[in-house]
């Protein structure tokens, strides 16, 4: 019995340092940032990177959770003869709820793993020990780029998935199921408000910050060996998704 | 008074590095305990010693990568625990290094690897920045690879293109890590040429950390044979050779058991093959 509350004690304090240390270097990305967009063709690198190469898997993933929405809406609403408000509650779940928390999934998924790995093994290979002999520092020369990448191609992304979300809905209830296109996009637009359409874009910005974060944290202290890198990447997958999903709670508690 | 706004100029000498009483250990384990070495300007200097014995922690800690625990490093008169992070950076910008691996960036090609120092610490226009990149690799034989991608590269030019890396800032001091590992006959005779060529033409001090024993020979001044945590034989070359030490004897010829023993420290050897009801444990992902 000891010895299980000693090993508690033990990984609370552990995971207690590892938060004020991921804070640290939170920090320290922000402290270089100012200088890291002064070089603004660094970080267009890394949205290129974090963001276009990501288009194809957010696009067709948005296609199809919308279509899958309005078939369901669909299902559920015609037993109650509301068919026509299903654009609205599509629209509504798309922008604040499914939009953000997908996007954010899959952003961890694709590029926080290609951070992950790629710092990763930069530091395996001893591209970012070089870095440091040629007194350049490598946090602000790798890693701020790549975090602003990330911050700034999440929102983006949301945005993207949520339109092509709300196609795929079009798609299913009004073009495969026949709801009228008119009462479609009139319900969907006097239900929809600027600041939905806002709570969305700013869960996808903190959502782009933490997976981000924690993707270029993972990489760049990674252990350098091929089991310390794969290690890494599973890391920033498994805590990108279970932080996206605790704050999104977080921000609908605050935001409701 | 912050000591590290103004750092303590020791006296220049004749040694562009001195290491006085050096202490540094990994956890619980020594690695140099009391370790002095000097390294003469514009002499090839060669860092020698089995594996293990600390050679690379050395070249860090003389690079201000790591502290420590206790002793003196002093780098052209200046003492490295006195310098803040940011003179240890200004102090890199007079170093090169060689890495074992090469250590060149994956994601752009030569030109840019070698351009990558001058980007980043100034502001001169392209066109001779493009100029400096040529001559550097044309000294290294590799201005026909400029376009190349490391991934293109086989070990060797990717040492070579390393090399000019190293050199792109006329640094002061050139450190070699482990320069001739894995590297093929020829590779290696033209690394050791260029290394002999910077250090003759361009008067760099170079530090070489190698244990190929007949390389070495042929270029450095100095030689150092570090084991247990200190030196165990300086001098030139010819001296090493001629030294009777058991320790520098084994190392000098390659002799396989003696003084660094062959076998790591284990059991009796037939007390445990006797043993009964005792597993060892297989490495994980072994089977």
């Amino acid at each position: 019995m000891n010895a299980f509350l000693g090993d508690l004690w033990y990984s609370a304090r552990e995971s207690l340092a590892t938060l004020g240390r991921v804070f640290l270097f939170f920090l320290q990305l922000i402290a270089f940032t100012p200088r890291a967009l002064m070089r603004f063709r660094l970080v267009v690198h890394q949205i290129f990177n974090a963001g276009a190469l990501s288009l194809v898997i957010i696009m067709t993933c948005g296609l199809f959770v919308g279509m899958v929405l309005g078939l369901l809406g669909y299902d559920l609403l015609s037993r109650v003869g509301s068919e026509e408000i299903l654009g609205a509650g599509a629209a509504l779940a798309l922008t604040k709820q499914l939009g953000p928390v997908v996007t954010a999934l899959l952003f961890a998924g694709r590029a926080g793993t290609a951070l992950a790995s790629e710092l990763g093994l930069m530091r395996a290979t001893d591209q970012l020990s070089a870095m440091q002999m040629m007194a350049v520092d490598p946090v602000r020369r790798v890693v701020v780029p790549r975090f602003l990448g990330g911050v700034i191609a999440m929102p983006c992304l949301t945005a993207i998935f949520i339109s092509i979300g709300v196609f795929g809905v079009q798609l299913v209830g009004v073009e495969q199921v026949g709801i009228d296109s008119g009462s479609f996009w009139s319900q969907m637009r006097s239900a929809v408000e600027l600041d939905d359409i806002g709570e969305g874009l700013l869960k996808g910005a903190v959502f782009g910050i933490a997976c981000s974060l924690i993707a270029v944290y993972e990489g760049y202290n990674s252990v350098p060996t091929a089991e310390g890198v794969g290690r890494a990447t599973t890391r920033t997958v498994v805590i990108s998704s279970v932080v996206t999903l605790i704050l999104n709670f977080i921000l609908t508690a605050i935001m409701l | 008074m912050n000591a590290a706004a103004a750092p303590v100029e020791v006296p220049k000498s004749e040694n562009l590095v001195e290491i006085r009483g050096l202490h540094y250990a990994v956890g619980r384990r020594p690695v140099f305990s009391g370790l002095d070495i000097d390294m003469r300007r514009g002499r090839i200097t060669a860092i020698m010693g089995p594996s293990g014995t600390g050679k690379t922690t050395l070249l860090r800690l003389m690079t201000g990568q790591i502290a420590p625990d206790s002793g003196e490093i002093i780098v052209d008169g200046l003492n490295l625990r006195t310098l803040s992070r940011s003179q240890i950076f200004q102090l890199r910008r007079r170093m090169g290094m060689l890495f074992q691996s090469g250590a060149l960036l994956t994601d752009i090609d030569v030109f840019e690897n070698v351009a990558f120092p001058l980007r980043e610490h100034t502001d001169l226009p392209e066109r001779l920045i493009r100029h400096i990149v040529l001559t550097k690799l044309h000294a290294v034989g590799l201005r026909g690879a400029a376009q190349m991608l490391p991934s293109e590269l086989s070990g060797g030019m990717a040492r070579r293109v390393a090399l000019a890396r190293a050199i792109v800032m006329d640094p002061d001091i050139l450190i070699y890590d482990e320069p001739f590992a894995g590297l093929d006959p020829i590779s290696m005779g033209v690394i050791l040429r260029l290394i002999r060529q910077m250090n003759d033409a361009l008067g760099i001090t170079s530090i070489v950390v190698s244990h190929d024993v007949q390389e070495l020979s042929t270029i450095a001044h100095e030689t150092y044979l570090l084991a247990e945590g200190r030196v165990v034989a300086s001098g030139s070359p010819e001296e090493l050779h001629a030294n009777t030490s058991d320790i520098v004897r084994q190392f000098m010829n390659g002799m396989a058991d003696g003084p660094v023993p062959f076998h790591f420290p284990a059991p009796d050897y037939s007390t445990q093959l006797l043993a009964r009801g005792e597993r060892r444990r297989t490495p994980r992902g072994e089977q």
